[in-house]
């Protein structure tokens, strides 16, 4: 075995030193009845590296990557182009196989990219603190109108027609465990004003998304006033990271609480993670945060250095009156949304956004043009809606067939909701002029 | 010609003592100094060369950003050099043994890493047709067998993000149960030991269930007494949430009666599966009576920790619970076609709901079957047997001069008490020297039971030659805290940073790099 270092003269001597028969003598307390005999029957023998890398490339094989052709599905993960050297940083393995930075004096190299990763966070949703990082999005927004409800000490969330139905799920999953009650609004592709409205008295918050899962761009001001009049927070939303580099961020448009997801920055799609979720929030919340923060401080020496901090709200610390039962953050995701930010930088951001909005803006006039294509969505960043004459399935089967992989059909995020006939769009910086060509041209033939 | 026959000094001068030489740069040798992101990059510098966008017409009706983000860039060798020089800092699992116990450190195959990296699974969409992933859900599929094969149980739900969501999630999967029997507004208490990781409360007071501590007994185990006296009153028990092997490296000798008695109790077992690591291949959970256990695929099937996530927590299910665990999950249809059910509807309408956008880690999912298939049934089981020998080879060599917290053989990990050390050195100190070792320090202070608590998990990757130079290193520091060898309250000497004040980042926390005055002003 090629990762046991032991030898068996060393387990025998090490059995002599300890003054144990065999191995069999640490497993005395398990109940008779539980012990095996033998090894797990069912499961095949170890293997080299050879045949295992094998049999894993022939089970990759049998997937069509994003990168393989004309690729248009975004609805909560994109496909972004991943500088190389982002991939080399987190395989360093001072980070790769490192913990959590419970020993500061050895961590620092850790410590210091979070420090930085939670300044970048704060600016990009131009909000004053951000956390360490969450396990994704949408358990982000879970814990953040969790969050609205301690500092509120009120019991309703009420949620978007156009936050992203998983979102929608993961944070009434963990609102009705904890006794809140949650008011979902009609599935609507430009909804998010509603929220403004459905407001009252007892609403802890209302959560809104921008970009929302139909792409809708919103400015979420007035929601914002409205919460505020009533004393409720407002939750923005967002599933792009990438847009906060041209579109109305979370800080500006008075939020209390940015909940998003980080992928689109530094991550690969993985099929749906690892990912990194953004938490951020007004500096007098920061004591009901949710997560690991990393703050600045001394050492013995005087020098300038960092720690994992305000451990008094954590699980450890204060077990069942914890803010939030979460040990890990999402630590090497967000060295790669750091890395690739700091490759980035403030104007290339921008510039990436608009590349993005763009390839967007391109792909809607194209398919835009094709008739009996409605396009539903009436500001976007990078992704929208269409309305095609043809039940949704089969277009994009028939897309599938042309080699172009066409969206998402609305249909499998909200099944009931008479979404039929409709499809979920994006393109990014890696959309080519080829790409939405073909894609015109195969969606023209099938309309 | 006469040779010149001095030579170059070969001794150390008397210099050589210089106890601390300040340097121009603030680097120290190898160790380069480096400033703060902030403070080296500008918002015009850009390590990334993109096309000139064309200037087209925008179409976000006006809902534009007002204000940018100011943030700095560096051109690539700028960065790399910048993340280099920030890894020199941090102590990892490749450089030395790493004995946090409980956390399991163990080394992380680079097989793992470079499947993962296949673009067949790491640049696939989530909701790309299920036709284009079937090999992905294959891959789910598989692990799900190999995960409930190795755990005796029927079901597992794999969409948890890490351990502390595997427990939420297990703890849901109780509560939903509760509801379908009506009892769900009655039966609200859970019982954690008090020696229970601090996840384990917090879970269950998320999930709305109250927390009843139970006493641990003088060998480290559930106290039985205490138990019983806890469940007298049964009608309000929703369950218990016991670590098994538990937190003081220990296996729960009672753990088929505590079973026995949540079960005649009404309620449920949630077994907290950090420590699976131990038992893996010898001992399967579904064989104590479990009902719900969460693994971390980072622990015991070594994904990378990567200084904090990212984890991954499938929750095995027994048949008691198993209708009702979170969506998504993976069938296969007669046919063989894979097939997500991604909604609380059909097979699934007993299902608690939906956790997490998506299907879960997959990422961490590619690398623990790669994992799994390295080492095979038989390999595994030798895991389990090697963490468990170097563990008890570690409490042997080291119980003459530290103080065991138990008696006997122990788990994964050993377990010793501060009750060796003078008055005055506290187990930080002995913590802190370890690190000047060239060692990453033990899990301190954790589990709360045994006062100055040191766990040290040397996991089944560590060769006997690494083990007895560790323990050396142990044993010295260890006999200079018996001594109370005061130098030990100033470590570590050697480190990239001195002992940092906690207090005062938590006092006046600053938690973002705020530009200096005088550069605000130059702005403004």
């Amino acid at each position: 075995m090629r990762y046991l270092p032991l030898t068996c003269e060393d387990r025998a001597s090490m059995l002599a030193t300890i003054g144990a028969k065999s191995a069999d003598d640490f497993y005395a307390d398990v109940p008779q009845s539980a012990r095996l005999k033998t090894k797990i029957a069912g499961l095949p023998d170890h293997q080299g590296e050879l045949a295992v890398e094998r049999y894993m490339t022939k089970l990759a094989a049998k997937n069509r990557s994003a990168s393989s052709g004309p690729f248009f599905v975004g609805a909560g993960a994109y496909k972004h182009h991943v500088p190389a050297t982002v991939d080399m940083i987190i395989q360093r393995s001072e980070f790769l196989t490192t913990y959590t930075p419970y020993q500061p004096e050895i961590a620092q190299g850790t410590l210091q990219t979070l420090f930085e990763f939670q300044t970048q966070v704060a600016a990009l949703t131009a909000m004053d603190v951000a956390n360490a990082s969450m396990y994704d999005g949408s358990t982000a927004c879970a814990e953040a109108a969790v969050m609205a409800a301690r500092v509120t000490k009120r019991k309703k969330v009420i949620l978007s027609g156009g936050l992203h139905p998983h979102y929608a799920a993961a944070t009434r999953l963990l609102c009705e465990a904890q006794g809140l009650t949650v008011v979902q609004l009609t599935v609507a592709i430009d909804g998010e004003g509603e929220l403004a409205r459905s407001v009252d008295g007892e609403t802890a918050c209302v959560i809104g998304q921008s970009p929302n899962v139909f792409g809708t761009v919103s400015d979420l001001s007035g929601v914002a006033k409205s919460a505020h009049d009533k004393g409720a927070l407002l939750v923005s939303v967002f599933t792009e990271a990438v847009s906060l580099g041209l579109v109305t961020p979370p800080g500006e448009m008075g939020a209390d609480i940015a909940a998003g997801e980080g992928q689109s920055i530094g991550n690969g799609l993985n099929f749906g993670g690892p990912y990194v979720g953004l938490f951020a929030c007004r500096e007098k919340l920061v004591r009901q945060m949710p997560g690991r923060l990393c703050g600045e401080t001394v050492d013995a020496d005087g020098k300038r250095g960092f720690v994992l901090t305000l451990s008094t709200r954590e699980q450890h610390i204060r077990r069942d009156k914890a803010t939030s039962n979460i040990c890990t953050n999402s630590g090497l995701c967000a060295l790669a949304f750091t890395s690739h930010m700091t490759l980035l930088g403030g104007k290339g951001l921008k510039q990436l956004a608009e590349l993005n909005h763009e390839a967007a803006c391109e792909l809607a006039d194209a398919l835009g043009a094709l008739k009996g294509v409605e396009m539903l969505t009436p500001r976007f960043f990078n992704e929208f809606a269409i309305r095609t004459p043809v039940d949704a399935e089969a277009v994009l089967a028939m897309l599938d067939e042309a080699g172009v992989v066409g969206g998402v059909r609305a249909s499998r995020l909200f099944p009931g909701d008479h979404m039929g006939d409709v499809i979920l769009v994006a393109a990014t910086e890696c959309t080519t002029a080829e790409d939405i060509a073909a894609y015109a041209a195969a969606l023209k033939e099938i309309i | 010609m006469t040779m010149n026959t001095q030579g170059r000094p070969t001794a150390l001068s008397a210099a050589a003592a210089l106890p601390r030489l300040d340097t121009v740069s603030g680097s120290r040798g190898l160790l380069q100094h480096e400033d703060l992101l902030f403070e080296i990059g500008t918002p015009e510098t850009t390590g990334v060369d993109l096309p000139k966008p064309k200037g087209l017409k925008s179409r976000l009706g006006g809902v534009a950003r007002k204000v940018d983000t100011g943030l700095p860039g560096l051109s690539e060798p700028q960065a790399v050099r910048h993340y280099m020089r920030l890894s020199q800092r941090n102590y990892a699992i490749d450089l030395g043994l790493f004995p946090l116990g409980s956390c399991t450190m163990k080394h992380n195959p680079r097989l793992n890493e470079k499947m993962a990296r296949l673009p067949g699974f790491a640049d696939i969409h989530p909701l790309q047709p299920q036709a284009t992933v079937q090999g992905a859900l294959e891959l789910i599929d598989e692990l799900a067998t190999w995960l409930k094969t190795l755990t005796g149980m029927p079901s597992v739900a794999m969409s948890p993000k890490a351990g502390a969501h595997g427990e939420l999630c297990g703890m849901l999967a109780i509560r939903q149960a509760l509801i379908a029997r009506g009892e769900g507004g009655t039966r609200t208490r859970v019982m954690v030991p008090e020696s229970a990781h601090g996840t384990n409360p917090a879970t269950a007071v998320q999930c709305g269930f109250i927390v009843d501590e139970i006493k641990a007994n003088a060998r480290g185990r559930v106290d039985m007494d205490d138990l019983k006296s806890k469940l007298a009153r049964a009608d309000d028990i929703a369950g218990i949430m016991l670590t098994n092997p538990n937190t003081c490296g220990l296996f729960e000798t009672d753990i088929r009666e505590i079973a026995d008695l949540i079960h005649a109790a009404g309620g449920y077992f949630y077994c907290d599966g950090a420590n699976f690591n131990a038992i893996v291949g010898r001992v399967r959970p579904g064989d104590l009576g479990v009902d719900a256990m969460h693994i971390n695929l980072h622990k015991t099937f070594s994904t990378p920790h990567g200084g904090g996530g990212p984890g991954s927590g499938p929750t095995v299910f027994s048949e008691a619970l198993a209708a009702y665990a979170p969506v998504p999950f993976v069938t296969r249809d007669e046919d063989g076609i894979y097939r997500l059910v991604e909604h609380v509807e059909g097979e699934a309408s007993e299902s608690f709901g939906r956790m997490v956008a998506f299907h879960g880690q997959m990422g961490m999912f590619v690398r623990a079957l790669t994992y799994m298939l390295s080492h095979g049934a038989d390999g595994l089981k030798q895991v389990a047997e090697d963490a468990v020998l170097n563990a008890n080879y570690v409490q042997a060599r080291l119980r003459h001069v530290m103080t065991p917290a138990f008696d006997g053989f122990c788990m994964h990990e050993a377990l010793f008490s501060d009750a060796f050390a003078a008055d005055g050195i506290e187990t930080i100190d002995i913590a802190k020297a370890l690190i000047d070792e060239g060692y990453h320090p033990m899990t301190m202070y954790f589990p709360l039971v045994v006062h100055g608590a040191m766990l040290i998990e040397p996991t089944e990757t560590e060769s006997k030659a690494e083990l007895d130079r560790f323990c050396d290193a142990l044993e010295s520091v260890a006999r200079r805290a018996a001594q109370g060898d005061e130098t030990l309250k100033g470590a570590p000497y050697l480190a990239p940073a001195r002992r940092l004040d906690e207090t005062r980042a938590a006092r006046k926390p600053v938690l973002k790099w705020t530009a200096p005055v005088t550069q605000q002003v130059a702005a403004e």
